[in-house]
């Protein structure tokens, strides 16, 4: 590598480094004022806390004894493990027999799921809650069912394009040793299928996880996700406490932190797949 | 498998479809005729025909003005959103140390939810606006740029890993042998990089248009539409028809049906574009 090019990759770095640091600096300063007394954080936000506005932990104490962090991360978790779950699962079934069995009804049945990924949700929204509240499904249970009917046009879509590069003749081996539909499926297919329900699961849980409007039409007056429980508490009027806030803020972001670093690399290779294909 | 009984079928297929009846396809049904009705619950609908869509832009300009500002957001957002991400691909596939941390760092933000991410600008925005003893509610043009950097903050690491995997998928050949012919670097980036990432152009400028026009989130965390309903976009403008007052959900549905109209000609045109550069491949 001659001097010149060697050069040139140093300035990029140094670029890099200057603007990584300014991405991370916003958090970095929701972090810090969480430290910081209530009174110092509006007007000062780039202060750093010093002897007299530094309050330790009492933030992170207020915070989680007022806005019920603990049953918002709860009921987040349950949620969206329960419902990604349930989509890989039944969206996975679907898209295979849609895929395997040419038919007008499977075809309609994929065009309508894809066309359902275009609506936007407000087009639904006062409809799909009404309806949820008729059928009794405006509770962390119910709301599974919800989200698995709102997931299914992306899942399906994701999943037949890649079940259609699936050679038949495996599935035709099994079928011809005995294997009836449910033992192919889940003993030759599925097994397969673990790269894109990857994909899958991590698009699902991403929106799932982060979804803020569908479960406070549904749940939110009785039970509050975390993006519900920041927006009640943010949202609200009146005197506002904002050390519990900048600490409530903290910990909505530290699951999320956690489980990027731990599968970053599932994370962006099932994001870029699922938008290719998408 | 090409056949299969109607049990194993239905075994199959029943689940997601009672769910996608449920959650989608009869509110969907539902919301089309709704909106030619006058109603507060579903059950005490009275056919209005197109009265809803009348008062939806003629009562007042709350919509007309949000679907202005979520043209004039969606075209600056998209615009900048790809630049960025598109820089950011060029830099991140040179043969810099530490690109992994780089694009790491690059596409945190994106897997934080609009409503967090919305409060966490509002702090910064307005403590840099408290120094000019105002806040974003003071002019919709802060609420405006303010959305459009949380927008870019989000987005741009997300389009920039797709930017990525599409300029790795270069073969370097390609770029030795034009390197070899003479061609300098502006050369290969605009005669071989461009053309070559115009599939990943296409997918990443319809997510951002996509997303960008169906903003809702981050537009409740950081404005709420302040001031008065000036940053108010179409999305939050439906909500608020729907939930802020009563006597209005029948327009709320009306607004919804046009919201989805133009999102659906967004997306048939972006297909028949992307059709017809196929063919041309």
């Amino acid at each position: 590598m001659n001097t010149s090019k060697r050069t040139g990759l140093n300035l990029t770095f140094g670029f890099l480094l200057v603007l990584a640091l300014l991405y991370l600096a916003p958090l970095f300063l929701v972090l810090m004022n969480s430290f910081k007394g209530r009174f110092f954080i509006s007007n000062t936000p780039f202060a750093f806390p010093d002897a007299q506005t530094f309050v330790g932990l009492k933030n992170y104490v207020t915070g989680l004894v007022k806005t019920g962090f603990i049953p918002a991360f709860g009921y987040s978790l349950f949620i969206t493990v329960f419902s990604v779950g349930t989509i890989v699962f039944f969206t996975s079934m679907t898209a295979w027999v849609i895929t395997r069995v040419k038919s007008t009804l499977s075809s309609s049945i994929y065009y309508l799921l894809i066309f359902s990924m275009i609506v936007p949700f407000q087009m639904v929204m006062f409809t799909m809650s009404k309806m949820a509240n008729l059928l009794h499904l405006d509770n962390p249970i119910g709301i599974i069912a919800i989200y698995l009917g709102f997931g299914a046009g992306l899942s399906v879509f994701i999943f037949s394009g890649f079940i259609k590069s699936i050679p038949l003749e495996i599935e035709e081996a099994a079928t011809i040793d005995g294997c009836n539909p449910i033992q192919t499926f889940f003993l030759i297919v599925f097994p397969i299928l673990r790269p894109i329900y990857i994909t899958v699961a991590i698009l699902n849980t991403m929106w799932i996880w982060n979804d803020y409007l569908l479960p406070y039409l549904l749940i939110g007056t009785n039970y509050r996700t975390i993006p519900i429980a920041v927006q009640y508490l943010l949202g609200g009027y009146g005197s506002i406490d904002m050390g519990a806030m900048m600490a409530m803020l903290v910990l909505a972001i530290i699951p999320i932190v956690i489980f990027y670093l731990l599968c970053q690399k599932y994370i962006i290779e099932g994001v870029v797949a699922g938008a290719v294909k998408g | 498998m090409r056949r299969i009984s109607n049990a194993y079928y239905a075994l199959f297929t029943l689940p997601t479809l009672t769910a996608f009846a449920i959650a989608f396809f009869i509110p969907f049904l539902l919301g089309i005729y709704l909106s030619f009705t006058r109603f507060t619950t579903v059950t005490n609908a009275r056919w209005v025909g197109l009265n809803n869509y009348v008062r939806a832009f003629t009562e007042n300009k709350d919509f007309l003005n949000a679907m202005v500002f979520t043209a004039k957001f969606t075209l600056i957002s998209v615009v900048l959103i790809n630049l960025f991400a598109f820089s950011l691909a060029l830099l991140l596939t040179r043969n810099v140390w530490g690109r992994n941390i780089f694009r790491t760092t690059f596409f945190m933000p994106n897997l934080i939810g609009g409503i967090v991410l919305g409060y966490i600008w509002l702090l910064i925005i307005n403590g840099v606006l408290y120094r000019f003893q105002v806040d974003i509610t003071f002019s919709a043009k802060y609420g405006f740029w303010g959305l459009v950097i949380v927008t870019n903050w989000q987005m741009v690491g997300y389009m920039m890993v797709i930017y990525i995997a599409s300029i790795q998928s270069i073969p370097p050949e390609l770029v030795e042998a034009a390197q070899i012919d003479g061609a300098n670097p502006r050369q290969v980036l605009f005669n071989i990089t461009i053309p070559l990432v115009t599939p990943a152009f296409t997918i990443c400028t319809f997510l951002t248009l996509a997303n960008s026009f169906k903003l809702f989130d981050q537009n409740l965390a950081l404005t709420r539409g302040a001031p008065g309903k000036a940053t108010a976009m179409m999305a939050l403008d439906i909500y608020n028809s729907f939930y802020g007052t009563t006597g209005y959900e029948g327009v709320g549905q009306a607004k919804a049906v046009v919201f989805f109209l133009l999102v659906g000609i967004i997306v048939l045109v972006q297909l028949l574009l992307s059709r017809s550069k196929e063919m041309e491949n």
